[in-house]
């Protein structure tokens, strides 16, 4: 059997976050009642023109540098003509030959292996409404169109076809995903689909330079179904090859339920979508300092802060992977280092106890109710010895569930450690009085009964002693 | 006195010293609609109750002392291409006939913060593609002077109403010469300004990169009062021009002395009525008398402009037309089968022969593997028509010429050969490709037809225009002229 390699290149959509819509002034805001997110602009009315929204642009051109992208003096938008209910015009404002930025690159790591990625391009347009069916489409007595979707700003993110496994073009995605978070331009939400991905596969004999032919996989709505969906799309095609067909042009969809991809036309049923420039919009000429001024205006992306990360807080590389993932988790790591400074201590907390409560609660780091601050403070009391490593614990969960600050939650729940001598003497006293049958076991060279009398004096004191101090007063006791 | 017939600035003294009310006009311009509208049928739509409730409410404020624009409780028709809030906008079209926008056309609000009195809405050839008026899905209008003929097109409704006294003035939307033919048709005054003058929000597109609102009026002094009110930069057309407009009025100076004027001589050859010419011909003396420079010049690529103008409009209109689909507004087909059967059988039965004609085209200019061929080498030869026109203006104040090659044709004489019916078009064309704006102003009558001269000026050269077209209309009485 020959050898394959898989030729993968990814088409990735972006919904920019701004207010409002890309050429009228409706909201964007997800999750509305049907169609109240509209007006006669994104409705497509008859003698309705579009205006475009500066923001989009700029977000655009944002993502573009972000990408390493050249972005363009001379753009314009161009109309993509087909016909669709969830399309009110009937065309989709798109951009056709001459994107908003083209040229970039981002970095992947995979099994320890640097890659470079090239990008094509990064275009701009409006998005499709959305059609309710009951049941299936086929099935369904009537549709109903909901059009709060249209005409909210997106960028299309075209890669070169340089990925070669499922591995490769999830990282490459997952990279994507990151940097663009870190721009702040969009939430990537793959479930609200505010992050979308379509995946252009062929294989090819090992060696061999030309491309073989491509399939388009679509409806791949995870990191895991991406993975799923190209793994198989190239296992389906090598298989084709080695029973010596060939391989159709064609696009198909990737059914998570079956666990397959399956034809949805033909390079013959393919559109043919009659691009020519839109009239109604005017060619933007984009200015080389207004393009500067959004470049100096760029947040550090996700390789630049990993580095740092590394080599500012002495982070081991995995670390600082993990903390830099997203712009938000790495925020709050560096606000609780800078008020506490002890990096790889915080580290442990993020990506421990904090990274296990927000799996459990299912929360993101935005979201959590503790606040980098009051880890940091929390900290501090484990530091000075006011609480316990083991209860610290505790008092992260109450904070994790409650928002309360450490002080308060040790002052509630009484958590407070006692490193008082006297008073816990007072217990150890106590204790080896009760239990004669330990005290003579030790004595008598068992030195892990030890263990039996400080667990003893922690159960007394509800576990606030001074773990360190019942130890060292037990074996003064003990050893008079 | 017959108030239908006076003009705005007449009107407007007579309103400003309580000679008449607002009501009383709009009454008057609705006795003649009532009179002759049976004959003309400009109307797609009257708003008469609307109309009497504005004008009321113009005098009200008139009487109460409020500073009032110039404009106000002036009565002004539209072309039923416009849209307005909740009156029917059909586009003289089946697939449109019951659509209400939910919204006004930059335009109308302009007019409604002039206080103007909107009488209705005008016929024209259906989504404004036909040169006579006898494309709307609808009737066609008649031309005042003979009603067997035809008022020219497509804003056939607005001239013959403003010629038939059914209103003051009206608006009009030019793509090819769809306000400048039927003005020379109907002898009134019809302007198409600048691409970018005036907004296009609004107006229902045909060929967005071409289509432009302009006035109909009885005389230049009234198209420039009108220019001022719907021209300026409306931030919902990103292509409106953001510019200082002038009191148009303000040129009106009868003063054209050392003007230098163009004739081309593309417009004066093969193909120009004879009787046409001579009106030409005689209004060049009537500049000449008055100290104007007036030579022949050439803008080459002309013949190149109908066919140019054949691929882009359409390609453009292909696309502009998609929406109408049946799903969501107007017409929809009963009965289909499916989604695409639906969309197929709506457009089938709503849209006419011309519509599909003009879709078909441009469908295929824009189609792989033809693109280059057609539209892409049509915006070149546009380029070209554009680099005629500076030429031109490097030696010339303005252009001159006939806005059409013949005068009113009759009905059903061209309509089975869309070719000829094309070709009344060729003097107005170029203007449209190139962006700029011209004129249609009465300039004679033959065999009982009114002919129209066309001035074209440079881009935001409205101005001029209407100076020279000013002195022409102060030294002759065409425009005076009344179809019988």
């Amino acid at each position: 059997m020959a050898q394959y390699e898989a030729v993968i290149g990814l088409e990735v959509h972006v919904e920019l976050k701004t207010n409002t819509k890309i050429f009228c002034h409706s909201g964007t805001e997800f999750g509305a009642d049907p169609n109240h997110h509209v007006c006669p602009v994104c409705l497509g009315l008859p003698g309705v023109l579009p205006v475009v929204n500066k923001k989009v642009v700029e977000h655009a051109i944002k993502a573009g540098l972000a990408l390493n992208c050249q972005i363009a003096a001379f753009s314009k938008f161009d109309r993509k003509n087909y016909y669709y209910p969830d399309l009110p015009k009937n065309y989709q404002i798109s951009q056709y030959d001459l994107p908003i930025a083209e040229h970039g690159c981002l970095e992947i790591n995979v099994n320890g292996a640097d890659k470079r990625i090239g990008i094509t391009r990064v275009h701009m347009e409006e998005d499709a409404g959305k059609l309710v069916h009951q049941g299936t489409i086929s099935t369904t007595p009537y549709s109903l169109v909901d059009y709060n979707r249209t005409g909210v700003p997106l960028i299309e993110i075209v890669s070169e076809p340089d990925m070669r496994s499922a591995d490769e073009a999830v990282a490459y995605l997952e990279k994507l995903k990151a940097i663009i978070q870190y721009t702040g331009v969009s939430d990537c939400k793959m479930q609200e689909g505010s992050l979308r991905c379509d995946a252009n596969i062929s294989v090819r004999p090992v060696g061999q330079a030309e491309l073989g032919t491509k399939a388009e996989i679509k409806n791949m709505n995870s990191f895991k179904a991406l993975h799923k969906a190209v793994s198989y799309e190239i296992e389906r095609q090598i298989e084709v090859l080695e029973d010596g067909e060939k391989v159709v042009q064609e696009t198909r969809t990737w059914d998570e339920a079956q666990g397959e991809t399956l034809s949805m036309r033909s390079k013959e049923e393919a559109h043919d979508y009659r691009y020519f420039p839109d009239p109604d919009l005017a060619p933007m000429v984009i200015a080389r300092d207004w393009v500067e001024e959004i470049r100096a205006g760029l947040p550090e992306l996700p390789d630049e802060r990993r580095e740092r990360f590394v080599s500012a807080y002495s982070l081991p590389e995995y670390d600082a992977t993990v903390l830099t993932g997203t712009r938000e988790l790495a925020d709050y790591y560096e606000q609780c280092v800078e008020l506490y400074n002890n990096p790889k201590l915080v580290s442990n907390w993020v990506m421990g106890d904090l990274a296990r409560m927000m799996n459990i609660s299912g929360q993101e780091i935005k979201n959590v109710r503790i606040s980098p601050a009051q880890l940091a403070k929390m900290l501090e009391l484990l530091d000075n010895g006011t609480i316990s490593g083991k209860i610290a614990k505790t008092v992260f969960e109450e904070m994790f569930n409650t928002g309360k600050d450490p002080g308060q939650v040790i002052e509630e729940k009484e958590l407070v450690q006692i490193s008082d001598a006297g008073l816990i003497d007072k217990v150890v006293v106590e204790v080896i009085a009760a239990n004669p049958k330990s005290v003579e076991d030790y004595r008598a060279g068992k030195e892990k009964a030890i263990g039996f009398l400080v667990g003893q004096v922690m159960k007394l004191t509800k576990g606030k002693a001074n773990p360190g101090l019942v130890n060292e007063l037990l074996k003064i006791k003990l050893d008079k | 006195m017959q108030l239908h017939y006076l003009t705005a600035h007449q009107l407007h003294d007579m309103l400003v010293s309580k000679q008449i009310s607002a009501e009383e006009l709009t009454r008057a311009v609705f006795d003649r609609i009532e009179q002759v509208e049976e004959k003309i049928r400009a109307y797609v739509t009257l708003t008469q109750e609307r109309a009497l409730n504005y004008a009321r409410l113009v005098d009200k404020a008139r009487l109460a002392g409020e500073a009032l624009p110039l404009m106000a409780g002036i009565p002004v028709a539209i072309k039923d291409n416009m849209c307005t809030k909740g009156v029917r906008t059909t586009c003289a079209s089946k697939i449109l006939y019951n659509y209400i926008p939910p919204y006004n056309a930059t335009v109308i609000e302009r007019l409604n913060e002039a206080r103007t009195v909107m009488v209705g809405k005008t016929n024209l050839d259906e989504f404004a593609m036909g040169s006579s008026c006898e494309n709307s899905a609808f009737f066609t209008t008649c031309n005042p002077w003979d009603t067997n003929r035809v008022p020219g097109g497509s804003s056939g409704g607005s001239a013959a109403a403003v010629a038939a006294g059914e209103t003051i003035l009206a608006l009009g939307s030019d793509t090819g010469g769809s306000i400048r033919q039927p003005a020379s048709f109907c002898g009134v005054v019809g302007m198409k300004p600048t691409y970018g003058a005036v907004s296009r929000y609004g107006l229902v597109a045909y060929a967005s990169s071409l289509d432009q609102i302009g006035p109909f009026a009885r005389d230049v002094t009234d198209c420039a009062m009108l220019l001022n009110v719907i021209c300026g930069h409306d931030p919902l057309d990103s292509t409106s021009v953001p510019y200082d407009v002038p009191d148009y009025t303000a040129f009106l100076t009868g003063d054209v002395k050392g003007v230098k004027i163009g004739v081309p001589r593309e417009y004066m050859g093969e193909g120009i009525d004879p009787a046409v010419k001579e009106v030409i011909k005689k209004a060049i003396d009537v500049y000449t008398g008055l100290g104007v420079v007036v030579e022949e010049t050439t803008l080459p690529h002309t013949e190149y402009a109908l066919p140019a103008y054949y691929l882009i409009a359409p390609a453009e209109a292909s696309s502009n037309l998609a929406r109408y689909d049946g799903v969501r507004y107007g017409y929809r087909a009963k009965d289909a089968g499916d989604l695409v059967d639906m969309f197929m059988q709506t457009r089938s039965e709503g849209f006419g022969a011309e519509v599909k004609r003009r879709i078909m085209l441009g469908t295929y200019a824009l189609s792989a593997g033809y693109y280059d061929a057609y539209y892409n080498k049509a915006l070149k030869v546009r380029t070209l028509i554009k680099t005629d026109f500076d030429r031109a203006f490097e030696q010339f104040d303005l252009l001159l010429g006939p806005t059409a090659p013949v005068t009113s044709f009759k009905r059903g004489e061209k309509v089975d050969d869309p070719l000829q019916m094309y070709m009344v078009d060729i003097c107005t064309l170029a203007v449209n490709l190139a962006g700029i704006p011209a004129i249609s102003i009465p300039a004679g009558i033959v065999d009982n037809l009114p002919v129209g001269l066309q001035l074209i000026g440079r881009p935001f050269g409205e101005g001029d225009i209407l100076r020279a077209a000013h002195a022409f209309e102060q030294n002759t009485d065409y425009h005076c002229k009344l179809p019988e």
